[in-house]
């Protein structure tokens, strides 16, 4: 099955987030707090990780399991669009304790609360979607 | 092992497993970016009869609906194979600030206070929990990803745009947590 693949990497990150109390409001609220190391030992260590990886890709010039060459899509630069959106997503995030790959982590762990979360993210991403040419981008 | 594998995992572990994800990903041939399953759901359900946004081949994220169901399967795991007894150790200092808030201690993962029952059932719960949600999608769409997709993948790429929205989860999250917080709770 072609998809089990993908089902594998989601149930590794699934497993990691949880075990690593990622997707503990707790745990956001210590880090907006600057209180404790952990989260910033989370994303500084992928980061440097993610960063050494993507090098290697790009210098040696790596392919994917069928073949393709891994490119990576560089991101359209504006300042308005990643500064508003972010700080929207920041206001959000910092009140349910969860970025959108925590919110479903938190399904399985049977916080039936967090759905209500998920149903306003997707009503936010239609809003977005609906008003997306009147925004500054 | 499984011992080892129940308690805590340390933030090293945790980073490493999550770049080893990303890297997962760029061998399949795509990139790491959860939030973009808000919107292909969006389109799933028929909103690009609507709006133009949700109008696009959703079917070619399938691998990403995937991932996220895997996701829900490893948070599952999680807590019924992998749970350690020990309770949530974080800092002192929050603990104390949020006793401030009316929010105790941990004793599980998230509070009672935002993720229980009598919460949820309540304005001030339900809407915390429905408007946050509702930044994070409406905010990641404009800001074009999420903590994986920028924070992880964009830094990663060392992507301007990724920084400055890393810096705007910032201020948006220290608005939350030194204004909003303390205003609703």
């Amino acid at each position: 099955m072609k998809g089990l693949k993908f089902i594998l990497a989601g149930i590794l990150f699934g497993i990691v987030m949880s075990k690593s109390e990622a997707i503990s409001w707790f745990r956001i609220q210590e880090m907006f707090r600057f209180q404790s190391f952990h989260m910033y030992g989370i994303i500084g260590t992928a980061v440097v990780l993610g960063t050494i990886a993507t090098y290697v890709i790009k210098k040696y010039k790596l392919r994917d399991y069928q073949g393709n060459p891994i490119v990576f899509q560089p991101k359209e630069m504006s300042i308005p669009r990643y500064l508003i959106g972010g700080t929207i997503f920041g206001l959000g995030w910092a009140l349910t304790g969860a970025c959108p790959g925590p919110m479903f982590v938190n399904i399985g762990f049977s916080y039936w609360a967090i759905l209500v979360a998920i149903a306003g993210g997707l009503a936010g991403t239609y809003m977005y979607g609906a008003m997306r040419d009147r925004l500054p981008h | 092992m499984l011992e080892l594998l129940r308690q805590p995992w340390p933030w090293y572990t945790s980073g490493a497993v999550i770049a080893f994800v990303m890297v997962l990903l760029l061998f399949f041939g795509k990139s790491f970016g959860f939030s973009a399953n808000l919107r292909t759901i969006c389109s799933a359900c028929g909103a690009g009869k609507r709006v133009k946004f949700f109008d696009f081949d959703w079917r070619s994220q399938t691998w990403n609906l995937l991932f996220l169901v895997g996701a829900v399967i490893g948070g599952f795991i999680s807590a019924e194979f992998l749970a350690g007894d020990a309770p949530l150790q974080i800092s002192q200092a929050t603990i104390q600030d949020l006793r401030e808030l009316g929010i105790s201690a941990p004793d599980d993962l998230q509070p009672e206070e935002i993720f229980g029952l009598q919460a949820l059932f309540s304005v001030r719960g339900f809407l915390v929990l429905l408007l946050g949600g509702f930044a994070i999608g409406f905010g990641a769409r404009y800001a074009g990803g999420c903590t994986s997709g920028h924070a992880i993948s964009g830094l990663s790429n060392l992507q301007l745009p990724s920084l400055i929205a890393v810096i705007g989860f910032f201020i948006g999250g220290l608005i939350t947590t030194f204004v909003l917080l303390p205003l609703i709770f």
